[in-house]
């Protein structure tokens, strides 16, 4: 049936030379995704939050998903496009299973997969409207990603989507070393998560931390941050300066 | 200089206020009545809850040939579903036959949809599918235009685990406060009830809802008010 295609054909008898073009807008959209390695893998938060333009209209939003036995997923932007993507990663790690030779998809594989698949939709005018952050662990090599809406493709010690790329990636700079415990890369994500929380006005106060080693994939139950309001110089901003902020 | 043009052309659109929400047994739908063409109400009794199998209905709003079309669609999937499988279907099935429709044709639709129903596998259950084709399960959810006046109701008024008559009292009241804001929200307030004993309709007609800041209770005539006080004109 042809209202089932996610992508009819239209020849040029049959459409006007109008709507060629594609591109879309996003509707409901998660905001930044933070990604670090740590000593025994790799570590990624965000937000539960999925935003209708300027309203938050959703506040359980589960943004961070495993893929198969060695990768983890964390997606920025439009969900429903994110939810399309895990149906195609499901269908990918299905099909490596049903090979059933011993061998499976690693992180590596997935993250350059998602890339193909992110820059040929780009290439048709028809982004899937996402920022993806791939981490996982194979055979003790850890591996950590990030592929945009136009299929550009990052791989280092630690990444970010949206205004991550801005209020985090600046922290994780100074502070990201190699070899990093559980316990230190746990608070550098959630001092990465407390500037956003303040800066971003897309976020919200409920998050969730995955993690993904050797061992397999663990993420964690909703949580929030405890914010810090009280400073004197947040007492009387304006004493001297009325009218100004 | 008169303005009196009223563009009765515009597509129909449901500016609507429609409403999912789980209790402990099943769930309510509910949502108003009104079918507007611009600034014209095309129809002031339109039922936005419709049936998709005998367990699953869906609240509409956005485009009114938009959802019709799709909830149609998703009945005519839905029963030869049903006839294949044998059994009931699932609502978990019915939503994602919505999100199909709605994601693969994100360009040209603009529907709301919550699907909301009760199987025996998870008993009640309401799925929100918004523009753009996300589907997102909750334990209650709102859309239309005039949602939009009921996030900080429902944020202090929901509760895990209620009854089937708080359930239907707090979708009423929503409905009833959104219709009090929203312009293109109106007319009558329908509900569904949908649990293991199957599905309820229910009316609550426009003038019977209570009434909230501002609004005064409706009365036959002016003459009716100054037979009973003297002073009611005042000049």
């Amino acid at each position: 049936l042809q209202v089932m295609d996610s992508a009819p054909v239209e020849n040029s008898l049959m459409s006007s030379e109008s709507d060629i073009q594609r591109t879309q807008y996003p509707y409901v959209t998660g905001t930044s995704v933070v990604g670090i390695k740590y000593k025994d893998g790799i570590l990624l938060a965000a937000d539960m939050g999925g935003s209708y333009g300027s309203t938050i209209r959703y506040k359980s939003v589960e943004r961070l998903k495993p893929v198969g036995k060695h990768s983890l997923l964390g997606a920025s932007g439009e969900i429903s496009d994110f939810q399309e993507i895990m149906k195609y990663l499901d269908e990918l790690i299905l099909y490596d299973n049903m090979w059933d030779d011993g061998n499976s998809f690693g992180p590596k594989e997935v993250h350059n997969y998602l890339t193909r698949v992110m820059y040929n939709r780009r290439n048709k005018f028809n982004p899937l409207w996402n920022s993806l952050v791939l981490g996982g662990v194979k055979n003790g090599q850890k591996y950590l990603g990030s592929v945009s809406m136009i299929g550009v493709h990052y791989e280092d010690n630690h990444v970010a989507t949206g205004f991550g790329n801005h209020l985090a990636r600046p922290i994780l700079r100074d502070e990201w070393h190699e070899n990093l415990s559980y316990e230190e890369g746990v608070k550098l994500l959630e001092k990465c998560m407390r500037v956003l929380l303040y800066r971003d006005r897309s976020a919200v106060n409920k998050l969730q931390i995955a993690k993904i080693t050797e061992e397999g994939v663990t993420i964690s139950q909703p949580y929030s941050l405890k914010t810090f309001w009280n400073f004197s110089a947040f007492q009387n901003p304006t004493v001297g300066a009325e009218g100004s902020w | 200089m008169e303005n009196t043009s009223v563009d009765v052309d515009q597509p129909h659109s449901m500016g609507t206020t429609i409403i999912g929400v789980t209790y402990n047994g099943g769930v309510v739908l509910g949502a108003d009545s009104r079918t507007s063409t611009g600034m014209y109400v095309a129809n002031r009794a339109s039922d936005k809850i419709t049936q998709l199998t005998d367990n699953v209905y869906v609240c509409r709003s956005g485009s009114a040939a938009d959802s019709q079309i799709v909830s149609d669609y998703v009945r005519y999937f839905l029963h030869q579903h049903t006839i294949q499988l044998g059994q009931p279907a699932t609502v978990k099935v019915a939503a994602n036959l919505a999100r199909l429709l709605s994601y693969n044709n994100k360009d040209m639709l603009q529907t709301g949809l919550i699907v909301g129903g009760w199987d025996k596998y998870e008993g009640g259950k309401i799925y929100g599918i918004p523009l753009g084709g996300t589907v997102l399960e909750q334990p209650f959810a709102i859309g239309g235009s005039g949602s939009t006046y009921l996030y900080g109701f429902f944020d202090q008024a929901w509760k895990e685990g209620m009854t089937q008559e708080e359930a239907e009292k707090l979708v009423v009241t929503a409905v009833t406060l959104a219709i009090a804001r929203d312009g293109a929200s109106g007319g009558v307030v329908r509900t569904v009830t949908i649990n293991k004993d199957g599905a309820t309709r229910k009316f609550y007609p426009g003038d019977s809802l209570q009434l909230w800041h501002e609004e005064l209770a409706p009365v036959n005539s002016l003459l009716d008010i100054s037979a009973s006080s003297p002073d009611a004109m005042v000049s």
